[in-house]
């Protein structure tokens, strides 16, 4: 699914990825740690293709509309509501019976009751909850998370390690955390930067 | 069927959002008006109407400025762009949908100021209105799509004029010399043409501004 090698990235004169080597399958679990600055987010763009290497080849085997992005930023409109929000996503990743998909998530992550407020109004945990619900709405053959435990209380992360545990063996998971322990149960490639 | 569906969503929600906060349209509508006001006042009483028309542009093309300069805000507040850009659909449907609701912002703007024109200089005759529309869908075409580069770098106040502004001399001097000339049918066919081209150009060159 995954093939990196000498996978390298600068912005102008300064490296902030350099000599990535990395392979991972189909059904692997890959979980990226090192301190902040250590080009974790800038590997993770590398990878979903909204950055482009400097240096080294790249492969990821699967179409755009197959990346599930999960990033620093919950990647959702403000002044749009939660339910307005998945919709256009749902319609721009073409996601069938839509509808029905969007009403499961919104229930499954605490946001029914909320979904016809705007975004600005939700606190931090809940635009978290929602950006998650974005990212799975396209049920995506590859995820890559970026702190996705950020800004989650117990019960968002505690529903969080639900999904990835139903994910993990069917589906591509690259995550970047800065709790790997969390996660270890479910990882299978384990990749330290910096 | 679906490329057209997916611009209508994207445009659509661009009103919405404008709607709700409101950032965009009250400040082009005061913007438009107030530089009318001064031009008022700021033009000798026996100037003729060709110089009133000529200000009429700079006020249309720095009212879209504006506009243009925020146009991809909500985009780049939450990151949103990447998801657009990752999603399936093609990426020119972005830019399309970005394209109309910038011109029914300044559309809108329009409305309120070619009615204070008129009373503060002087009306404006048919093939004048038309060369409105058509700069207004050149200034949009192009303007969207430099907005979008300006909105990825650090100065986009800056950088936003200095890349629009050249691009639309042609447009002024098509706007002008329809509202003046006798001959204002060709300066019509050149907007027309300018519009072609350059909304081709955008269209087609779109998916290179957004991805690195």
């Amino acid at each position: 699914m995954i093939r990196a090698r000498g996978l390298e990235k600068r912005y102008g004169r300064r490296r902030v990825l350099g000599g990535i080597d990395l392979d991972l399958s189909r059904d692997g679990f890959l979980v990226v740690i090192g301190a902040n600055g250590s080009g974790k987010t800038t590997l993770l763009r590398l990878l979903t293709g909204l950055a482009a290497p400097t240096r080294g080849t790249l492969e990821v085997d699967v179409d755009r509309g197959g990346i599930g992005l999960l990033a620093h930023e919950p990647l959702v409109y403000r002044e749009l509501t939660g339910l307005e929000n998945l919709d256009l996503f749902g319609r721009l990743y073409r996601v069938p019976e839509r509808r029905e998909r969007i009403g499961m998530l919104l229930e499954r992550y605490g946001l029914w009751e909320a979904r016809n407020e705007r975004v600005a109004s939700y606190s931090r945990g809940m635009a978290q909850r929602l950006a998650l619900c974005r990212t799975l709405l396209h049920e995506p053959e590859l995820l890559v998370l970026d702190e996705p435990y950020a800004s989650l209380d117990e019960e968002g992360a505690g529903l969080l390690d639900r999904e990835l545990s139903e994910l993990a063996g069917s589906r591509t998971v690259v995550v970047a955390t800065h709790d790997p322990a969390r996660l270890a149960p479910l990882v299978t490639s384990r990749l330290a930067l910096g | 069927m679906t490329y057209l569906a997916d611009v209508a969503a994207l445009a659509r929600k661009d009103l919405k959002v404008e709607l709700r906060a409101r950032d965009t349209l009250p400040a082009m509508l005061l913007f438009v008006l107030s530089t009318l006001v001064i031009f008022h006042f700021a033009l000798p009483s026996d100037t003729g109407d060709d110089a009133a028309y000529g200000l009429l542009w700079v006020a249309i093309v720095f009212t879209a400025l504006l506009g243009l300069a925020r146009a991809w805000v909500p985009e780049h507040e939450h990151g949103v762009l990447d998801g657009l850009v990752l999603a399936p659909c093609d990426r020119s449907a972005i830019w399309l949908g970005k394209t109309l609701a910038t011109l029914a912002f300044l559309l809108a703007a329009e409305v309120v100021a070619l009615p204070a024109f008129a009373l503060f200089f002087a009306p404006l005759n048919a093939t004048a209105l038309v060369a409105v529309v058509l700069v207004d869908i050149g200034i949009c075409a192009v303007g969207s799509l430099l907005a979008a580069m300006a909105a990825a770098g650090r100065a986009r106040e800056l950088l936003l004029p200095l890349l629009f502004l050249p691009l639309a001399i042609p447009l002024v001097v098509g706007g002008v010399g329809a509202a003046i000339s006798p001959e204002g049918g060709r300066y019509l066919l050149l907007l027309a043409l300018y519009d072609g081209v350059f909304a081709v150009l955008s269209w087609a060159s779109f998916e290179y501004v957004v991805t690195e």
